[in-house]
C-alpha cells in the first residue's frame, strides 16, 4: 500500500515535471471546446445539457489516452529504470496499480478542468445536474478503460510509437465494437449470441447508457472488470518480459 | 558460517544461448567479492538473478536467508542494487529520486533524514541535489545510483560496475566508500578494471562463458600468473641463459633485449635466492636482480583470453613491465 502510494506520487509528479502535462491539458481543453461548440452545435441545439460535450469523449480519448499511456512502461524499459523499479521491495501489483492510478488521476485533473462547461450551461439554463455528474463519472470510467488497455500494451514494447499505434487500434476496436463496422464482419457467420457479446464490449454502448443519467450496475461492472482484466494482463506481461 | 548470499547451481538460458551455466558460490558478511570477466561472460546476468530482476532457468538464490524466487520482497528489502549503467528517472532531481526510494523502502522520518544526510555527504551529491538527473554528468549519475543503492543501509550490496565512467579521483572515493562499508556488509561488485580488485576486493572470481573459472583471494589468483616468482636479472656476461637453464627448479629462461634474462620457476617456487647464489658463484657483474610482480590482468588473459594466441609465458612480451 505504501509502495503503491510512493509509485503513484512519483508518477503523478513526473507528469508535471515535464511540459507533457501542460500540453496535454491545454490540448484536451481546446479539443473539448471545439467539439462541443462547433461540431456538437452546443448553442444551436438550444438545450441546457452537456450531451454535445460528452458525446465526443470516446473519440477524444481514443487518441489522447494512448498518448498518456504509451510512456507508462515503454519509457521505463527504454531507460533501463525498470530494472531499478522491479528490484525494489514491492509487489508487481502495487507498481502496476500505482502507475495506472497516477495516469488516471492525471486524466481526471484534465477532465475536471472542463468545469467551465458546466458553469456555462448552468448559467444559460437549468440542466439536470444528476445527468451531468453521471456523465462525468462515466467519462472517467471510460478513460480508465482506455488507459488500462494502453498501459498493458505499453508494457509489451520499449518503443513508445509502437505502443501508441497499437493502443489506438485496440482502443478503436473496443470503441466501435457495437457499430456496424465491426458487427458486419461477424454478422455473416457468427451466431446472434456472439454478435450480442461483441456489441456489449463496446465502450460506446456502456458510456451512452451512463450518459442518460443512470449508472447501471452492469455498466459499472463492465468498466471495472475491463480495467482489472487489462491491468492483470499488464502485470503478466511485465513479469514475463522482465526476463528478456 | 552465516552466508548473506547463497547462489546454488544458477543457470540462465536465452533461447539457445546459455548466459549463465551452473554458477554456485556463497558470500559471507564482511566479504567484498569482485566479479571479473570479459563482456558478455554472464556477470550482469548473474547479478540480475541475485537481485530478483531475472528469474533463473534453474538454480536458487538466497539473500540473507530469503529465497529470492519464493519471497522476493523480503529478499529485495535486504539488497542495495546498482544496475548496469546506473539507470534513474531522468526528469527527477537526485533529492526527489532518493526520497522516492526512501518512500518505497519504507524508511521512517528520522532514519530517512539520517541516511539522506549520510549518503549525500559521502557520495558528494550536495552540488546537484536539485538539478534534473538528465542534466548531470555520467559521474554524477553513477553516484546518484550508488546513493540509491546504499540509502537503506542494506546488509547486501550488489554493484554492477560501480566506478564505470568516473574520473580517477571519483574512483578512488567510491572505492574508499566500498572499503568503509566492507566490514558490515556482503558486497558483490563487477568490474573490468583489474586494479579495482586489488584495491577493494577480498575475493575475486573470474567468470567466462557463464562459468566460474577462477575463485580465490586476489593474491591467490595472482599466484597463477606465469610471472609468479619469476626472477629478472640484467647481466652482460656470456653464458647466462645456459647457466640459468641448468639450474634446478627453473623451467624456462627468456632472453630479453638489453642483456636481461627472466627465469621462470617450476611449480611457482621461489628461486630468487638460488639465482643470487648463482650470480655470486659465477661472479657475474649484475646490474639488476628482481622478483617479478605478478599482475591480475595476466592471469585474467591467461584464463579467459583467446585460446589461439600463444599465451604461454615464453614469448617475453612483457617488455618493460618489470
Amino acid at each position: 500500500m505504501a509502495s503503491t502510494w510512493a509509485v503513484f506520487r512519483r508518477e503523478l509528479k513526473g507528469y508535471f515535471n515535464t511540459p507533457l502535462a501542460y500540453i496535454f491539458i491545454v490540448i484536451f481543453l481546446f479539443l473539448t471546446g471545439i467539439f462541443t461548440f462547433y461540431m456538437g452545435s452546443f448553442f444551436i441545439r438550444g438545450q441546457a445539457d452537456l450531451k454535445p460535450f460528452f458525446n465526443f469523449h470516446p473519440w477524444l480519448y481514443l487518441f489522447l489516452v494512448p498518448a498518456i499511456a504509451m510512456r507508462l512502461w515503454a519509457e521505463e524499459r527504454k531507460s533501463g529504470s525498470i530494472e531499478l523499479l522491479l528490484t525494489l521491495p514491492m509487489s508487481l501489483w502495487s507498481t502496476v496499480v500505482g502507475k495506472f492510478l497516477a495516469a488516471w488521476v492525471f486524466i481526471g485533473i484534465a477532465l475536471s478542468l472542463t468545469f467551465p462547461m458546466w458553469l456555462t450551461v448552468s448559467y444559460l439554463g437549468q440542466p439536470d445536474h444528476g445527468v451531468i455528474v453521471a456523465s462525468y463519472i462515466g467519462s472517467m470510467l471510460m478513460a480508465g478503460g482506455y488507459l488500462a488497455i494502453g498501459a498493458c500494451i505499453s508494457a509489451a514494447t520499449k518503443n513508445q510509437v509502437i505502443a501508441f499505434v497499437i493502443s489506438v487500434v485496440v482502443c478503436f476496436l473496443f470503441t466501435v465494437s457495437g457499430a456496424p463496422i465491426v458487427l458486419d464482419f461477424f454478422a455473416a457467420w457468427a451466431p446472434q449470441p456472439l454478435l450480442d457479446a461483441v456489441a456489449s464490449f463496446s465502450f460506446l454502448t456502456h458510456f451512452n447508457a451512463i450518459q442518460n443519467g443512470v449508472i447501471d450496475a452492469r455498466d459499472l461492472i463492465y468498466f471495472i472488470s475491463l480495467i482489472l482484466f487489462w491491468l492483470f494482463a499488464n502485470l503478466l506481461i511485465v513479469d514475463l518480459k522482465k526476463a528478456s | 558460517m552465516d552466508w548473506m548470499i547463497e547462489v546454488d547451481g544458477l543457470v540462465k538460458k536465452f533461447g539457445h544461448l546459455t548466459a549463465v551455466d551452473g554458477v554456485s558460490f556463497n558470500v559471507p558478511k564482511g566479504q567484498v567479492l569482485g566479479f571479473l570477466g570479459p563482456n558478455g561472460a554472464g556477470k550482469s546476468t548473474t547479478m540480475k538473478m541475485i537481485t530478483g530482476f531475472m528469474t533463473p532457468t534453474a538454480g536458487t538464490v538466497r539473500v540473507a536467508g530469503h529465497d529470492v524466487d519464493e519471497d522476493p520482497i523480503a529478499a529485495k528489502a535486504k539488497i542495495g542494487y546498482l544496475p548496469e549503467g546506473a539507470p534513474a528517472y531522468p526528469d527527477m532531481t537526485p533529492i526527489g529520486f532518493l526520497n522516492f526510494i526512501a518512500d518505497v523502502r519504507g524508511l521512517d522520518a528520522p532514519t530517512r533524514r539520517r541516511r539522506l544526510d549520510y549518503v549525500i555527504a559521502n557520495v558528494h551529491l550536495e552540488a546537484v541535489l536539485r538539478q534534473p538527473i538528465e542534466t548531470l554528468s555520467k559521474g554524477f549519475k553513477r553516484r546518484v545510483g550508488l546513493a540509491q543503492a546504499i540509502l537503506h543501509d542494506p546488509p547486501v550490496l550488489v554493484l554492477d560496475e560501480p566506478t564505470d565512467g568516473l574520473d580517477p579521483n571519483q574512483k578512488h572515493e567510491v572505492r574508499g566508500l566500498i572499503a568503509d562499508m566492507a566490514k558490515e556488509k556482503a558486497i558483490v561488485i563487477s568490474t573490468h578494471i583489474l586494479e579495482e580488485v586489488d584495491a577493494v576486493c577480498s575475493r575475486a572470481m573470474i567468470i567466462a562463458d557463464g562459468r566460474i573459472v577462477a575463485d580465490g583471494t586476489p593474491a591467490e589468483l595472482e599466484s597463477q600468473s606465469p610471472y609468479h616468482n619469476a626472477v629478472l636479472i640484467e647481466c652482460q656476461n656470456d653464458g647466462v641463459a645456459e647457466a640459468l637453464r641448468a639450474m634446478a627448479g627453473v623451467t624456462l629462461v627468456d632472453e630479453l633485449p638489453g642483456g636481461r634474462f627472466r627465469a621462470y620457476p617450476s611449480a611457482g617456487q621461489s628461486i630468487v635466492a638460488d639465482v643470487a647464489d648463482l650470480i655470486k658463484q659465477q661472479n657475474w657483474s649484475t646490474s639488476r636482480l628482481s622478483v617479478e610482480q605478478p599482475r591480475l590482468d595476466e592471469v585474467f588473459r591467461n584464463i579467459t583470453g583467446a585460446k589461439d594466441t600463444n599465451n604461454k609465458a615464453g614469448n617475453g612480451n612483457r617488455g618493460e613491465a618489470a
